[in-house]
């Protein structure tokens, strides 16, 4: 049985854990506030994008000369998938939820016979992926150390995407990050981004008239496309971002409530032990006294 | 009649508002926006835009940037977008030369296209102060 002493160091310790969490969790409430204000901030520029991009795919569908970020090369042999997860953990199920759905993805893929490459952004991830899936693995990348999500980020790693593509390493690129619904639930998400796929319903009306493009539309296509995916990326790595804070917010509450809980039994065995000590010693000395 | 002008960059909504006109710097020439304008697609060069707006004009700085008239007026998306009151010559003129030692340096044919197009991309902001 532990001694008086142990349980007392162990309630410090605990204690101790406690105000740790505590603060994790209020430092992500505070990241949080600022993450998902910037999520919100990024998604006009997506959906006008959406937008414009859908009414122009409409316009050239059918036509010969499509680029081929939109038409895809006509296979779908090699599929690239680009993992995006967070920096660090101690946030719940929020890495493994991606990565979860990357591997459910690739041994899909894997038993189709197609070809699988991976390609990890943010570290949790690649060190998932590393043991089981390593061999797949063809690029990580890492932000290590930076304090919030720039564009420049994801246009990076769309640049690495698009001459990975230009080179005809792949055919078909996914992108796996995790859609910010609520503090509470974050929902890991597929997006397929080459060949790019369009909602046309949300193309605007324009009541019979007709876009007059300056240039071309398929040059303005040929631009706009490979500008799309970084935005898309971008908008993936935010959402990411609100989804990792979100998620480390409720597994800190949770540990803190759980340290209290603990703190509480813990307490309770120490004073009935305490009391348990002193009933033995009082009876010790009645009956050394009884016994003169 | 006025026109909604929008203009957004990825990081944010930078301005949305009703305007008197807009001049955009489109790939093939400027071009004045007006309420009730034609649907136009365009892209645009790095350049300034300028917003005439009841008490005053905005210039903004612009590069990457797309354009799109329709009904509900005139959207502009810029993957940069700086405010020409917020451009400092002096920081502007050590980039510049930064660029073209760049250029000069650039080893690989890709190397010097990106470090050109840098420099591009800071002699236009400096034609635009």
């Amino acid at each position: 049985m532990a001694s008086l002493k142990d349980l007392r160091n162990r309630i410090a310790s605990v204690k101790a854990t406690r105000k740790i969490t505590k603060a994790m969790q209020m430092v992500a409430a505070a990241k949080l506030r600022r993450a998902q204000e910037s999520a919100v901030a990024a998604r006009p520029y997506a959906t006008r994008m959406g937008v414009v991009l859908a009414n122009l795919a409409s316009a050239m569908e059918g036509k010969a000369g499509a680029p081929k970020l939109l038409a895809g090369t006509g296979n779908d042999q090699v599929h690239l998938l680009v993992v995006a997860t967070a920096e660090r953990g101690l946030c719940g199920g929020f890495n493994t939820s991606i990565v979860k759905l990357a591997r459910e993805h690739a041994d899909r893929l894997v038993r189709d016979g197609k070809t699988v490459k991976i390609m990890t952004v943010g570290k949790k991830g690649a060190d998932a992926l590393k043991r089981n899936y390593g061999k797949y693995v063809v690029d990580a990348v890492a932000f290590t150390g930076a304090k919030s999500v720039q564009f420049d980020h994801a246009s990076g790693v769309a640049d690495k995407v698009l001459a990975m593509y230009e080179a005809g390493e792949f055919d078909v690129c996914t992108l796996f990050f995790s859609e910010f619904k609520s503090v509470i639930q974050q929902k890991p998400t597929a997006l397929r981004l080459i060949p790019a796929s369009f909602d046309a319903s949300k193309a605007p009306e324009l009541g019979g008239a007709v876009y007059d493009a300056e240039p071309e539309e398929s040059v303005i296509l040929d631009e706009l496309l490979p500008r799309n995916i970084a935005i898309q990326i971008f908008r993936g790595l935010l959402e990411n971002a609100a989804s990792e804070q979100g998620a480390r917010m409720s597994a800190m509450d949770n540990a803190t409530r759980n340290a209290g809980d603990m703190i509480n039994r813990l307490s309770i065995k120490y004073n009935r032990q305490r009391q348990a000590q002193i009933t033995k010693e009082l009876i010790e000395i009645i009956s050394g006294a009884e016994a003169l | 009649m006025a026109l909604h002008f929008e203009l957004v960059s990825p990081a944010r909504l930078l301005f949305s508002g009703d305007v008197v006109s807009v001049q955009i710097p489109g790939t093939e020439g400027e071009m004045t926006i007006l309420p009730g304008h034609a649907p136009v697609l365009s892209t645009l060069k790095p350049g300034v835009v300028s917003i005439q707006k009841d008490g005053g004009t905005d210039k903004i700085f612009v590069r990457g940037g797309f354009a799109e008239v329709n009904a509900q007026g005139l959207t502009v998306l810029a993957e940069t977008a700086i405010p020409l009151a917020d451009l400092d010559a002096a920081a502007l003129a050590k980039q510049l030369k930064d660029a073209e030692e760049d250029v000069e340096d650039a080893k690989t044919d890709a190397a010097r296209a990106k470090a050109a197009e840098t420099l591009d991309h800071l002699k236009a902001l400096q034609a635009a102060l």
